[in-house]
């Protein structure tokens, strides 16, 4: 379970998160949405621990993160960067064994176990036959899959998602959320997901937070958030809001910005 | 593990090793060698013994610790930095070594045994002030541009060398040893220098090759590094210090010699791949290598006038050099 407490973080003298609450339940997903510039990214990497934080706590499954080393955190929290650089000489399976780092000694020296953990990760994401390629040769849709892979080889209670499906075509979108929506239910994950399209965030999270200027504005299931007055206020555009015709979702129509 | 890039590598440094102590102005032909190394009839090759026991293999061993120490390091500070160019000559660290190993000079401290051993931390606390000042110069936000990074390295590398000059021609007598020295000459005889660095050197490739995976990790960004459990600034602040003393030692009794930390770290790269755990070990045994080799060309070039070896890895590196930074332009391999 994450627990984010009044958190405030700042950029120099700007403060980009305002006393930010939030709870991420074992089992479930959280989609965090909100326009460009609303803090996801930030709200994302404060969690990880790796931006200073000005106020406020973070709890990872009953432990203050600030408490922790960076090895104990990474025990706790792994993350899904958002469109990162990765250094394309490694190959994925190199790429994703470097997540099982948590565990290992200081020599990085890996065992059977945690070569079968990294076995079991690809293949959640459906990517074993890439072991031996090098990361830059992949697309941006299969590195993507490299990446919530490794995140997954952490074996962390907690996954955080920065933009995962921002490189991903149509089928890749639906197979990395149902994917991660079968992660918190199966293996009882609390995952928070910062995602930009709306009508995944309505079809695959529990729970939505909608965070403008650093702010969370609206926090519940996805019929209380995405409202057309929620949504349109948010993000300067008349939307429409209708039923999705075969999910259980509201469905969010753009309407046109003149 | 893969054996077998190591033991071409063994067998390229023993043929180094061969060609350096059987190649000089006296050449000792490998039947001598062999018999000086045995032991057997001795009276015939008195004077070979003489030559091997006295010069040419100090030397050896000098140019090959020191080949070991930039292959080392540079490959630490490429990891370090996450920037193909990073040699320690190139981004000034060699320099503020220089600086420090001249000014101690300078005051006269090798005349003694003590004085002798503490050349080389005076060379490395002038080689941390110089990574301190280009790292401060070159960094933006959280990144190191590759331009900037050369910029400020030979910016303050200039400096230093300025300085190093002004000492040296402040300094009386042994004016001409101390510029060869500086152009690489590993023109110090004896057994000497090379107790002088042994411990520094083997202390920090020791400790280098240990970070193997730690600058596998930090490939990734320090972010992701640290978001997968690494304590990011310690074991920067820790490689930094290590690959810092490894470049002084180098410098402190052979001068400043560039480009082999930067060539021999790209031949492995390309060769074996960039997993840093099997990179530092390589470019330790490729430096070494290739440094020998380098100091035996310089000494047949020429013969018997030698040359300072840095001239010839510069000849060598200068082009290698501008095929590095075209390659990173362009495809951003790194």
């Amino acid at each position: 379970m994450l627990n984010i407490e009044n958190l405030s973080v700042s950029y120099g003298s700007r403060p980009v998160l305002k006393n930010v609450s939030l709870q991420v339940n074992s089992g479930e997903v959280v989609a965090l949405i909100g326009p460009n510039g609303a803090g996801k990214s930030t709200l994302i990497r404060a969690a990880s621990g790796v931006v200073p934080v000005k106020g406020g706590r973070i709890w990872a499954d009953g432990q203050e993160l600030s408490t922790l080393a960076p090895m104990q955190r990474a025990r706790l929290l792994s993350v899904v960067p958002q469109a990162a650089s990765l250094p394309p000489a490694f190959s994925v399976w190199e790429t994703v064994l470097m997540g099982r780092t948590p565990y290992l000694n200081f020599l990085g020296q890996t065992s059977e176990a945690d070569e079968e953990r990294v076995k079991q990760a690809l293949q959640r994401v459906d990517a074993l036959a890439l072991s031996e390629r090098r990361i830059g040769e992949l697309s941006g849709g299969e590195q993507q899959r490299v990446l919530l892979a490794r995140a997954l080889a952490q074996s962390t209670p907690i996954l955080l998602l920065d933009e995962p499906t921002a490189h991903l075509d149509l089928q890749y979108q639906v197979h990395l959320l149902e994917l991660v929506q079968g992660l918190a239910r199966r293996d009882n994950l609390a995952v928070l997901l910062a995602v930009h399209d709306l009508n995944l965030a309505a079809r695959y999270a529990d729970q939505v937070a909608l965070l403008v200027e650093g702010e969370i504005r609206a926090f519940g299931n996805p019929r209380q958030v995405l409202t057309q007055e929620l949504i349109s206020a948010a993000y300067h555009l008349p939307v429409q809001v209708v039923p999705h015709p075969f999910a259980d979702a509201p469905l969010v129509l753009p309407g046109s910005s003149v | 593990m893969k054996i077998r890039p190591y033991f071409y590598l063994l067998l390229l440094l023993l043929l180094a090793v061969i060609l350096s102590i059987a190649i000089g102005s006296v050449f000792i032909p490998p039947a001598d060698l062999w018999r000086v190394l045995t032991g057997k009839s001795p009276q015939v090759v008195a004077q070979a013994a003489f030559i091997i026991a006295a010069l040419r293999l100090p030397r050896t061993a000098l140019v090959a610790l020191t080949g070991a120490a930039l292959g080392g390091s540079g490959t630490a500070y490429q990891g370090l930095f996450r920037n193909p160019l990073a040699d320690p000559y190139l981004i000034g660290v060699a320099s503020g070594a220089g600086l420090g190993a001249v000014a101690a000079m300078s005051i006269q401290w090798p005349y003694t045994f003590w004085g002798l051993m503490a050349v080389p931390i005076a060379a490395f606390l002038g080689a941390l002030l110089t990574v301190f000042i280009v790292y401060a110069l070159a960094r933006v936000g959280k990144t190191l541009p590759t331009t900037n990074l050369i910029l400020a390295g030979v910016a303050i590398s200039a400096f230093a060398s300025a300085l190093t000059s002004f000492l040296m021609l402040r300094s009386t007598g042994e004016l001409r040893r101390a510029i060869a020295w500086l152009l690489g000459g590993s023109s110090q005889a004896g057994w000497e220098p090379v107790l002088a660095i042994l411990p520094y050197v083997l202390l920090g490739l020791g400790t280098l090759v240990l970070f193997g995976h730690t600058l596998n990790l930090l490939q990734f960004g320090d972010e992701q590094a640290q978001q997968m459990g690494l304590n990011v600034t310690r074991t920067r602040t820790l490689i930094l210090l290590t690959a810092s003393l490894t470049t002084a030692a180098a410098v402190a009794f052979s001068g400043i010699i560039g480009f082999i930390g930067l060539i021999v770290p790209h031949i492995m790269r390309l060769w074996q791949g960039s997993d840093y755990r099997r990179l530092l070990p390589l470019s330790i045994l490729g430096g070494a290598s290739a440094l020998l080799l380098a100091d035996v060309l310089a000494r047949v070039i020429l013969a018997p006038q030698e040359l300072p070896v840095g001239i010839i890895t510069a000849l060598a590196g200068a082009p290698f050099f501008l095929w590095v930074l075209r390659k990173a332009k362009n495809q951003g391999y790194w």
